[in-house]
């Protein structure tokens, strides 16, 4: 044996002794107690409960006016940049347009590897190829593409390990949401509300990539809720559902919310409540069997989504303690729900609404239709739409993205369907006749039209009045979700690029940074090396800021 | 702070070491070509063993069961280049029972080259390795595992090699089991690094600047360093993978070569 072979042999003799990770991994356990873990960021909306809220506290109301950008990641893509990225020790995990993982130094912003998936040319999206994040569990990362797979990578090296087809990209099955990772399961759902899919949320062995449960989100004949369709209009009924959902460990339940029924504006095609449309669905995560559902907006003929991230505070109600579910809904209203049985305890409009009178007692809307070419509010982006909330466990208050006085004019028109053909029939126009409505994405830099159209708003409610303990208004529309953190700070972006920090007790402006793009994500926070940072996407760009040294 | 890069007399070594594989190893065929390609042993070996198992239907075992084509003898309706018969099984013949193959850059240069070398494929002695046996190879006696994943399973001090056989041609494979530092990207190459306190970081490199670098060190850990903080960062040279030269029969080569190149990624 010659020098360098006995000299290779002795390398892998020591290399052979090394154990195959001595890093902690992302424990099931870990994820359940996320929030303990200030640090990370180990969940599309930083715990279980989905309150995108950090117990970090070292930037707070006096220093926040100190932050100074550390790092800017630039994304390989002009898609929209919707991405929440995950940070487990040091280590930030994000995703780009179509469907990358780039895995980061959470310091520095320095790369450590990509993973590439190029997806279907079939795929279609309705609304950008967008992708909102990465789950973790163990050592592996699992993404939703946009042609309706479901891929886990290695988080050491990016490296595929396995995926797995859900539906048919063809047929406008899409993925564009974070996954929940639950025990041992992948939970997600698939987008194509407007293409007339069978919405579903399935569960996946998270090692091995088997399908363990499928939940249609429209029953079929001989289940609960079918007779709430006519014929086969369940069949191209939509209920997508493309946001990420929550868990109660204690009760076992995971909760989504669905999107709206097809097609999107012609209720004519498909009378009845459509369940489980525009509904909170709360399911067992072993099983995918359906404990309860709340139906927001039945019959919904103006494509109101109730396709929100489910918020979970445990909270006094009426004097007694009570696991609540806070849901400000695309429909301008805010719901409190009774988690453990989907109870309606309270809903109240947070924004203009002009489609229902109110709420009944069980929650139910008092339809006030508008006669045709009366604007309707909120119009079809919605009092708020899929952009993350928060709840500060410490002030009480829940705070939402909003549009503020927005309206639309719909008319429902005849759709034919047509498999991986739009199916949502309507020919919707704007209140002022030539002027375009708002949509979904910044149109550019220059905006002299939307005030008279609407304007954005953060809102603080009290959960238990459901009034707005503040407000704080924006020119723009806005697009953001929001963060609070332990020292009552919130930050929140939106559509005109500025990233801003408020007081979260009283809406004062603490500090604002125009980073220059349409900012379109929930912002979130870490720490490393006894650094904390808050981080959040901005046009093409993720940016990192920290206290100055 | 003191930098040790990849030395003059390395790249040396490496330069020499790779001519004598190119002289020793490439087979000429200049047919119809402006220039002799050179078609290499584990490539001509690859592409038989995916002739036998996706072309003989047609052509026949042989390659002239087709009327006016004879792979044998060198025969081709419309194919003069190479590049004309990558293209040609890439994209089928329409309006003929010759379908689009969807294969990969290292399958079409393997089947390229055994169509290439057909007539004398067995008079080079070339063999056709068996995957199932290569993989016991792979998990046993080559011992591969102790450094090497295969999608995910297994460790992660070298690179995954789950999906090898989508990215290295077979020659490429071939030359890396005889000489593995010869032949190691420059991706893949191991470093050393001595921070300012001493303490010694090794692993292998997966990402580079003027003022960081970022590696997977040998506890496997995702590591950032900052230059600044180190007085010493070597690339190797070397490699703890050893060559398999003398250690595997040619049978044995060819078998675990043909295990590699059946690894293409999760699909």
């Amino acid at each position: 044996m010659n020098h360098r072979l006995r000299a290779s042999c002795l390398l892998l003799l020591l290399v052979s002794l090394i154990p195959c990770s001595l890093r902690a991994q992302v424990t099931a356990e870990r994820l359940l107690h996320a929030s303990d873990e200030p640090q990370n960021w180990l969940t599309y909306s930083g715990s279980y409960a989905s309150q995108r809220y950090s117990a970090l506290e070292q930037i707070n109301g006096t220093n926040v006016k100190n932050l100074e950008l550390k790092w800017v990641f630039q994304a390989q893509s002009l898609q929209k940049f919707e991405t929440t990225p995950l940070v487990v020790d040091g280590i930030m995990y994000l995703t780009q347009s179509p469907n990358d993982v780039v895995a980061l130094d959470a310091k520095s912003g320095r790369a450590f590897w990509v993973y590439h998936y190029s997806p279907s040319l079939a795929a279609r999206p309705c609304c950008g190829i967008v992708n909102r994040g990465v789950a973790i569990l163990g050592d592996s990362l699992f993404m939703a593409t946009v042609d309706a797979h479901l891929v886990a990578i290695d988080a050491k090296n990016g490296h595929a390990l396995w995926n797995v087809k859900l539906a048919e990209a063809a047929a406008g099955y899409a993925m564009t949401m974070a996954p929940l990772v639950v025990k041992d399961k992948v939970i997600v759902g698939v987008a194509g509300g407007e293409f007339g899919v069978r919405g579903f949320i399935a569960a996946f062995e998270a090692r091995t990539g088997k399908e363990a449960w499928r939940f249609d989100t429209i029953p079929k004949p001989g289940e609960p809720g079918h007779e709430s369709w006519r014929g086969g209009d369940w069949e191209h009924g939509s209920a997508a559902v493309w946001v990420t959902g929550s868990y109660d460990p204690d009760l076992n339940l995971t909760y989504w919310g669905t999107g709206n029924p097809g097609p999107d504006w012609n209720p004519e095609q498909r009378p009845g409540d459509n369940l489980y449309s525009d509904s909170a669905v709360a399911l067992d995560p072993d099983t995918g069997k359906l404990k309860w559902y709340f139906q927001f907006t039945p019959g919904d003929p103006y494509d109101y989504d109730s396709v929100q991230v489910p918020v979970l505070a445990n909270a006094n109600w009426n004097g007694s303690p009570r696991k609540l579910m806070l849901w400000g809904n695309r429909n301008g209203f805010f719901y409190v729900l009774d988690r453990v049985t989907g109870k309606f305890l309270a809903g109240r409009p947070f924004v203009k609404v002009n489609w229902a009178s109110g709420l009944d007692a069980n929650g139910r809307p008092i339809i006030t239709p508008q006669a045709p070419g009366v604007p309707t509010f909120p119009g079809i982006q919605g009092g708020t739409n899929w952009y993350s909330p928060s709840y500060s466990p410490r002030t009480g208050l829940f705070y939402l993205s909003t549009w503020e006085n927005y309206a639309t004019i719909f008319s429902g028109v005849n759709a034919d369907y047509r498999e991986g053909q739009r199916y949502t029939g309507g020919a919707n126009t704007s209140p002022i006749p030539g002027a375009d409505n708002p949509v979904g994405q910044r149109q550019g830099p220059v905006n002299t039209y939307t005030e008279a159209l609407a304007h954005g708003a953060v809102v603080a409610l009290s959960p238990e009045t459901g009034k707005p303990a503040w407000k704080f208004e924006m020119h723009d529309v806005n697009t953001s979700g929001i963060l609070t953190t332990a020292s009552d700070l919130l930050f929140v972006g939106g559509r005109e690029g500025y990233f801003q920090s408020l007081d979260a007790r009283t809406g004062a402006l603490l500090w604002k940074e125009n980073l220059g793009g349409e900012i379109i994500a929930g912002p979130m926070t870490y720490q490393v090396d006894g650094k904390q940072y808050v981080s959040i996407t901005s046009g093409n760009s993720l940016f990192a800021f920290a206290l100055r040294e | 702070m003191r930098l040790r890069w990849l030395t003059l007399r390395s790249v040396l070594q490496c330069a020499v070491i790779c001519s004598v594989l190119t002289v020793r190893w490439p087979i000429a065929s200049a047919q119809g070509q402006d220039r002799a390609p050179q078609y290499f042993q584990s490539d001509i070996q690859y592409g038989a063993q995916i002739f036998a198992s996706q072309c003989t239907s047609c052509h026949g075992e042989n390659g002239d069961l087709i009327p006016g084509v004879n792979f044998h003898a060198g025969q081709f309706k419309r194919v003069v280049s190479d590049n004309d018969l990558r293209l040609t099984i890439t994209n089928g013949v329409p309006g003929t029972a010759m379908q689009p193959f969807t294969f990969g850059a290292s399958e079409l240069t393997g089947i390229v080259s055994y169509l290439r070398n057909m007539n004398r494929f067995s008079a080079l002695g070339l063999m056709v390795g068996d995957p199932v046996r290569g993989r016991a190879l792979f998990e046993g006696a080559g011992d591969c595992v102790t450094c090497h994943a295969v999608n995910g399973k297994g460790p992660h001090v070298a690179p995954d090699l789950g999906d090898i056989g989508a990215l290295r041609t077979a020659e490429l494979i071939h030359r890396t089991l005889l000489d593995p530092a010869a032949s190691m990207l420059p991706a893949n190459r191991p470093v050393r690094a001595v921070t300012v306190e001493g303490k010694v970081i090794t692993g292998r490199r997966l990402n580079e600047d003027t003022y960081t670098v970022q590696l997977i060190d040998e506890q496997e850990r995702l590591l950032s360093l900052s230059k600044a903080n180190l007085r010493e960062f070597t690339v190797l040279k070397t490699t703890p993978m050893p060559s398999y030269k003398d250690k595997f029969s040619s049978q044995e080569l060819a078998d675990l070569e043909a295990y590699l190149l059946s690894l293409r990624g999760v699909k």
